[in-house]
């Protein structure tokens, strides 16, 4: 009994290892993310959601610490509720944007998780935002998380501007199945989100619908 | 303050983490940082590499060739520590040479592959190197073998390899289907090096390329302007 310290585990620290990805197109953005979370070698949940609602027409995909980034995604949540009863109206993409790289920011050093904001407002139509170590840039489409450097080569290549929605939605499928099978910290099933002026829906793919290539 | 540096040996070490005068990069270790890349098709081999070696943040040479000849109909690519794959691929065009003179015949490349990694098998712990050894044989046509770093080996059609191959796996798993002609592995290799030259930082430079056939070698260079090019925002 002395000295046992029961399984690797449960002293790991909890991740969303993760691929995660989102793109904006004529109207509106796409987001998808893998459904996997790991302590070390355990996968502890293998069909957690990390597309995040941060208000109706404004998601966030979490990657990085389980724990930070669910924590961050609630706060921000809070905040934009506060802001939009605030302006009296559905608040900008830029502003939850802004409003995760500030926490992002101040707590650098003690955080480490990467949320990707994107969303609809009517301003400026669909925004994918990355804000990765307290940055905050605005991209045409954004990856992340420890699978996101597999698929580098793949999104450079793939992507075009002025693609539609359909062929956005086909775009993050693609690359999800391709980071998912390379990395061993995303995998699962891959979930969908698609925002625009008219809705915002939630799609999930399961692992044997999504896109194979050649060695599968 | 550099002339002192070197007119007080004993104090070289100190002097030299105490101020900039001498650079980093002096004392890192010359690697090929790297992207490699070798895809079967019926009938030969296509091979390619980027062109940069780095010693830390330094580029020591932007021209490298990666790409060794280890006999006739095969050759290797290198990536990992320059020194080390210079001298595995120097022992392994001997033995493969001794053994093809024994023979009196071509070598397989599958011996060729086995030669290497039996080097980087046995001296596994003093040795960084990730080699694709890839060639035409009279036996099994075109054939590429992967031996990344620990010495394993494994036949693959399409193998990547180095520093900037995590970025292309995804590029390489959609664009590579069985039954390719030559002229588009070049293509797929030129396009794949290219992307991971753009996002890894220790891969650059010019693309190489060379294809290996029963009818022999043919080398290629692809120079930056020429590279291919793909819109990012």
């Amino acid at each position: 009994m002395l000295g046992e310290t029961g399984p690797e585990w449960l002293s790991e620290e909890v991740k969303t290892g993760t691929t995660i990805i989102a793109i904006e197109y004529n109207g509106g953005v796409v987001l998808g993310s893998d459904s996997r979370v790991s302590a070390g070698a355990s996968v502890v949940n293998r069909v957690m959601n990390k597309l995040s609602p941060l208000h109706d027409k404004i998601y966030c995909a979490l990657s990085g610490s389980a724990a930070d980034a669910q924590t961050i995604a609630e706060i921000v949540n809070y905040q934009l509720d506060v802001h939009s009863i605030e302006i009296g109206e559905d608040p900008q993409v830029r502003s939850a944007a802004t409003l995760v790289r500030n926490i992002s920011y101040k707590y650098k050093e003690e955080l480490s998780a990467h949320l990707i904001v994107a969303g609809w407002d009517r301003r400026e139509g669909g925004q994918v935002f990355a804000t990765l170590n307290g940055l905050l840039t605005r991209q045409p489409f954004a990856v992340g998380g420890s699978g996101s450097s597999y698929v580098y080569g793949f999104v450079d290549a793939e992507y075009r501007k002025g693609m539609s929605k359909e062929e956005c939605q086909q775009f993050v499928a693609n690359t999800l199945s391709l980071a998912m099978s390379r990395d061993g910290s995303s995998g699962g099933v891959a979930y969908i989100v698609t925002i625009d002026e008219q809705s915002t829906e939630e799609k999930v793919i399961l692992g044997n619908d999504l896109p194979t290539f050649f060695d599968q | 303050m550099a002339a002192a540096a070197s007119m007080m040996p004993n104090f070289g070490q100190q002097i030299s983490s105490k101020n900039d005068l001498v650079p980093d990069w002096t004392r890192q270790e010359v690697s090929t940082g790297t992207t490699i890349m070798a895809v079967e098709y019926d009938g030969g081999v296509v091979i390619g590499a980027d062109s940069r070696t780095t010693t830390g943040a330094y580029i020591a040479n932007r021209v490298t060739d990666k790409l060794t000849p280890i006999h006739d109909r095969i050759f290797c690519c290198r990536s990992g520590s320059a020194a080390d794959t210079q001298a595995i691929a120097d022992v392994v065009a001997y033995q493969l040479g001794f053994h093809s003179i024994e023979l009196d015949e071509p070598p397989l490349v599958e011996t060729a592959a086995n030669l290497f990694r039996a080097s980087c098998y046995r001296y596994r712990e003093e040795l960084m190197a990730g080699i694709l050894v890839a060639g035409w044989d009279r036996r099994k046509g075109g054939q590429v073998y992967c031996v990344p770093i620990g010495g394993m080996l494994v036949r693959q059609p399409v193998s990547v390899g180095g520093s900037g191959s995590t970025y292309i796996y995804g590029f390489m798993d959609s664009n590579y289907k069985p039954g390719l002609s030559k002229d588009q592995c070049l293509e797929l290799t030129a396009a794949a090096l290219s992307l991971a030259m753009e996002r890894d930082g220790s891969s650059g430079g010019v693309v190489r390329l060379a294809s290996i056939s029963e009818e022999g070698v043919e080398r290629r260079v692809i120079l930056g302007n020429q590279l291919p090019k793909f819109s990012t925002h």
